[in-house]
């Protein structure tokens, strides 16, 4: 048990009135790497914004535990100070705001305010340099005019200067081109060992995978976790696609 | 989710402490032509000043409030005192002003900023300097920076007799001809033929008595090839009657001149802020005006520039932020007269809890004007559902031959963008202030040092407590 970073039980999560998650049960443990799979619209997406807290996203039944604790009332913040961390499928932009400033208040509010200032200037040098990241880059206004795989490189670079316990990376790799999948997935691999941090990737696709370690695969569909496995799961999805995974009378309507 | 977002009023404490009026003299609340008298004798004015004085309330009588902006309603002009002396006269040495008025200013920190960054001070409580300054280095340059009443009477009396109100003229609105009635305190500054002023000189105006009105007149000229940054700041303590601010600033910059006039006005929310500000501008200088509106009740304010020789330039860069029970009527107003002047105009408001928050933006441009170029671009955000924010723009252009473009942009601040921060470890406080600083980012960094921390506190001030 006191192994387990993240439990999931029954959750149960609508958005606008209307149920999207259906009960999902789901346990990550210290340093475990979870991909989540699934069709677009089956609510990978919604358990992510549920988890990190997303007021939009209203939890009707089901528990979350997070490092032995309940935190379903918990807001954003709390959360993320308790070391949670979501990478943003569309990060939003905040004109006038540097992303080097936002990164180091971020920083010092879950530190209660102490930021060694040093440390923190290699550490986030180090940090740009694995995702091949300007020495400029931490000036402009976060995520003003970034290209897609800038902001995606952005929010990996948030990653690992924060250092969550667990963090949910919300398709980081769609809409990039294979470069930037390879830089990216560096990042994540160094969380992954440098770091001993647990991970759940959601994605629809499987090009990110392809260098990371996974411990498990889980797949989703309708708001449900339909089947659980091991890393070789990801390649059978690789090769069948999802259908044998749906619904068999959609499957054979279809 | 709820329908309707919230976000809560501030303390305004420091800027609320008041102390105990002590005025040696208070003219009585109305005003007629024997009071006009009485205060011009008062304040030993000249002959000349007596009569425009005289001639102004004359104006001021027959001519109506004007009714196409925020209600004036609460404002009762005959029962607003319109001169309050401080039991003080002017002191050049801080060490002399009364120990009751110096820790006020003390509490605003207008000594330190002087002692660090600014070349000359003057302080104004209620209707007099109280405290006047020029740094040796600056006064040898020439330059001139002294209260208006000496300046009536002094060596350079001819000049300010030459300029006072033929910028603004009385007849211009009603409160411009009030203020030529009653006009008191003040600045006059003049800067030479091609001396650069390298550090601002600062004005600070802080209106005590309660009921009381504050006109003073700030008279720049800033001759040929002479730069200049000038700096005032305002504020007042919360009375329950409501405080009158007519004053008006007259600019002259000359040719190849540049002049930057920066404005933090914090007045209290009570005030009824109708000031008056006209700026023009000789061949191929420039103005550029800094403008941070926080404080009053209501605000009516709406800085002119006059581009009246070939290549003169103009930037207005604003803020204000309208929070409850206040109603921010600002923009500002160029008119190009001459071919090839340029203008600027870049602004940003905020409005919360019910705040009311317009602006308005005047560009003519003259049929002489031709190869001109005016951009307005102003950007709104409402931080809830109760605020309300009002773009007027209007463009008079007479030539074909101008380059003109304007742009509004109005928004509400977005939940998602706040839970982004949030995500991150920021409270929602704190997410919500730094979306609003980095709204006003590009006009806090047009801004002295301490006065862009001073206004990011107002931020943060004003953001304090909110909730979603």
């Amino acid at each position: 048990m006191s192994s387990q970073i993240l439990q999931i039980k029954k959750l149960s999560v609508n958005v606008e009135e209307k149920e999207i998650l259906h009960g999902i049960d789901l346990q990550i443990g210290k340093g475990e790497t979870h991909v989540l799979m699934g069709p677009n619209g089956a609510g990978k997406s919604t358990l992510g914004y549920a988890l990190m807290g997303n007021p939009r996203y209203e939890i009707t039944g089901g528990e979350i535990w997070f490092q032995g604790k309940r935190i379903e009332e918990e807001s954003a913040d709390q959360r993320a100070r308790a070391g949670m961390f979501l990478s943003f499928q569309n990060p939003l932009e905040v004109p006038g705001l540097s992303l080097n400033g936002f990164i180091r208040s971020a920083l010092s509010a879950g530190q209660g305010g102490k930021l060694r200032f040093r440390e923190y200037r290699k550490e986030l040098a180090r940090a740009m340099e694995l995702l091949q990241l300007d020495g400029t880059f931490g000036e402009r206004e976060l995520n003003v005019g970034f290209s897609g795989g800038e902001k995606k490189k952005s929010e990996i670079l948030q990653m690992l200067m924060l250092k969550p316990v667990l963090a949910i990376l919300d398709e980081t790799d769609s809409g990039l081109d294979v470069d930037a999948v390879r830089t990216v997935s560096q990042g994540v691999e160094a969380f992954q060992k440098d770091r001993k941090g647990s991970l759940l990737i959601i994605t629809h696709s499987t090009r990110i995978l392809e260098s990371l370690h996974v411990d498990y695969t889980h797949v989703m569909v309708d708001g449900r976790i339909v089947t659980t496995g091991d890393g070789a799961l990801v390649e059978q999805i690789n090769r069948e696609g999802f259908e044998p995974f749906m619904n068999p009378e959609a499957v054979e309507r279809s | 989710m709820e329908e309707k977002t919230f976000v809560d009023d501030i303390d305004r404490s420091i800027y609320d402490i008041k102390n105990e009026e002590k005025d040696v003299y208070r003219l009585q609340e109305g005003l007629t032509s024997a009071i006009v008298q009485q205060l011009s004798r008062e304040k030993n004015d000249p002959a000349w000043m007596e009569l425009f004085r005289l001639r102004s309330l004359q104006i001021y009588n027959n001519m109506k409030i004007p009714d196409w902006g925020p209600s004036l309603d609460g404002l009762d002009i005959d029962h607003i005192a319109t001169y309050v002396r401080p039991n003080t006269k002017m002191k050049r040495k801080w060490s002399e002003v009364p120990e009751e008025i110096k820790e006020t200013f003390e509490r605003l920190g207008i000594p330190q900023a002087e002692r660090k960054s600014l070349a000359g001070v003057g302080a104004q409580y209620d209707s007099e300097l109280v405290y006047h300054n020029v740094r040796r280095e600056v006064a040898e340059q020439g330059v001139v920076y002294t209260d208006m009443e000496s300046a009536l009477t002094g060596e350079y009396a001819d000049m300010v007799r030459n300029h006072f109100m033929k910028l603004v003229k009385p007849t211009d609105h009603k409160f411009a001809a009030l203020h030529g009635a009653v006009w008191s305190g003040g600045s006059f500054v003049y800067v030479p033929p091609g001396v650069s002023v390298t550090i601002p000189l600062q004005s600070y105006f802080r209106l005590n008595a309660p009921g009381a009105g504050q006109f003073e007149h700030t008279l720049i000229i800033v001759d040929e090839g002479a730069d200049l940054h000038f700096i005032e700041g305002c504020s007042a303590p919360k009375y329950n009657v409501a405080n009158l601010h007519a004053g008006c600033v007259e600019l002259y910059v000359r040719k190849h001149a540049r002049l930057r006039y920066s404005t933090i006005e914090n007045w209290s929310k009570n005030m009824y802020n109708l000031n008056t500000k006209r700026a023009v501008v000789e061949e191929g200088g420039t103005i550029e005006w800094v403008s941070g509106s926080f404080g009053s009740h209501v605000s009516c304010l709406y800085p002119m520039s006059i581009l009246k020789g070939r290549g003169a330039r103009m930037e207005f860069t604003g803020i204000t932020f309208a929070g409850k029970g206040q109603n921010l009527d600002t923009g500002a107003k160029v008119v190009h007269s001459a071919p090839e002047t340029t203008s600027f105009m870049n602004t940003r408001s905020i409005s919360k809890d019910g705040g009311i928050s317009t602006f308005r933006s005047s560009v003519v441009v003259s049929k002489g004007a031709g190869k001109s170029k005016a951009a307005v671009s102003c950007q709104s955000l409402m931080l809830d559902s109760q605020s309300r924010s009002d773009t007027i723009p209007a463009m008079d252009i007479r030539t074909q031959d101008a380059d003109i473009g304007h742009e509004a942009k109005i928004g509400r601040i977005s939940d998602e963008a706040v839970f982004y921060l949030m995500s991150r470890g920021l409270s929602e406080e704190d997410a919500k202030a730094m979306i609003v600083s980095g709204f006003a980012e590009n006009v806090s960094k047009e801004l002295p040092l301490e006065y862009a921390v001073e206004m990011n506190n107002l931020i943060r001030l004003e953001m304090k407590g909110s909730i979603g």
